[in-house]
């Protein structure tokens, strides 16, 4: 059995390597929203309210472009709506857990913890604070964001863009399930959403985000189906 | 009245983030679904990946030819054989940038 603590150091280790990537696109979101000419304070609050990295862009970007701000936060709610089947695993290992701590909890789910808090929380169902982990990558990913989107807002346009540093985003992302690339299975399901993300690209609100995760878990149960 | 959609953002994503967890219990979900919940990173992140290499900044495809291709292929062999998170990013960042700056 671990103790609390233990867990929240684990969750911090195991999303800490996460971190090579998040800090330099918090950076860019920050740059980018004053570059923008938003107030550096909105685009700073949107890390505290929002805090998720690339809601946040495009919610920027949309009203720069003179979007109707009913479309910039339908934007930000559908490209958040993944959450829904984060929310979905999670709740497996959570249910125990009181309403009031589900409600606070809720706040650091983010992609990346929960991608390491699952894996790991697969592998010690029997733990009995699991949450602990979820709380540990959650509060370094929370800390990180705000300290990089406002050395971002800080920095401006002196963050060079030669450097593309938003392609660390799908490293992050390919880190995360590179390992399932040795399951068929799970291969079939990655590639059904890739390329249904590619397909609906240009779907209005920036659904694809979520209408190629749909079509790929309905391929993920079609193979569920020929398996038995 | 952009403070006023921030919060009404935050509001919205918060709610994606709380719904599930604080207000669905396990017996509400089968055996089946659960099963398929199993997909769940497979099936949601490609979504981040493939539009984040194959699209670029102005939503267009890339060229085939694109340094962005080739430091995917790089970090997925990377990730692949050294279980690594900063091996994966690091080896595609690097190699990115040798061709960008070198070539």
């Amino acid at each position: 059995m671990f103790t609390k603590k233990q867990l929240f150091t684990r969750g911090m280790l195991d999303i800490s390597p996460h971190m090579l990537s998040v800090i330099p696109f918090g950076i860019i979101c920050g740059a980018i929203g004053v570059e923008l000419g938003f107030h550096p304070y909105l685009v700073y609050t949107m890390s505290f309210i929002i805090f998720g990295g690339a809601s946040q862009i495009v919610f920027l970007q949309l009203l720069s472009g003179g979007a109707s701000s009913l479309v910039a936060v339908a934007s930000v709610g559908i490209i958040n709506s993944r959450h829904l089947l984060y929310g979905a695993v999670l709740s497996e290992y959570l249910e125990k857990l009181s309403f009031l701590k589900k409600l606070l909890i809720s706040y650091v789910v983010v992609d990346q913890g929960f991608a390491e808090s699952n894996k790991f929380f697969k592998k010690n169902r029997n733990e009995e604070f699991l949450h602990y982990h979820l709380i540990g990558t959650g509060c370094t990913m929370w800390v990180c964001w705000q300290i990089a989107t406002l050395s971002g807002i800080v920095l401006g346009s002196f963050v060079p863009e030669e450097l593309g540093l938003k392609f660390a985003i799908p490293l992050t992302f390919i880190a995360i399930v590179v390992q399932d690339l040795k399951k068929l299975d799970h291969v079939i399901v990655m590639i059904t959403c890739g390329l249904s993300s590619l397909l609906f690209f240009d779907a209005p609100f920036k659904s694809y985000v979520i209408i190629s995760p749909i079509i790929a878990l309905f391929v993920a149960a079609l193979l569920l189906r020929l398996k038995k | 009245m952009t403070l006023a959609a921030i919060i009404f953002a935050g509001i919205l994503t918060y709610f994606t983030r709380m719904t599930m967890i604080a207000l669905i219990n396990r017996d509400m979900l089968g055996d089946k679904i659960k099963a398929v919940l199993e997909y769940v990173p497979s099936a949601v992140f490609p979504a981040i990946i493939f539009p984040g290499i194959f699209i670029n900044d102005f939503g267009t495809f890339i060229e085939i030819n694109d340094p962005k291709i080739f430091g995917a292929l790089v970090a997925v062999i990377v990730g692949y054989f050294s279980k690594n998170v900063i091996a994966t990013i690091f080896s595609g960042l690097l190699s990115y940038w040798l061709i960008i700056f070198v070539f």
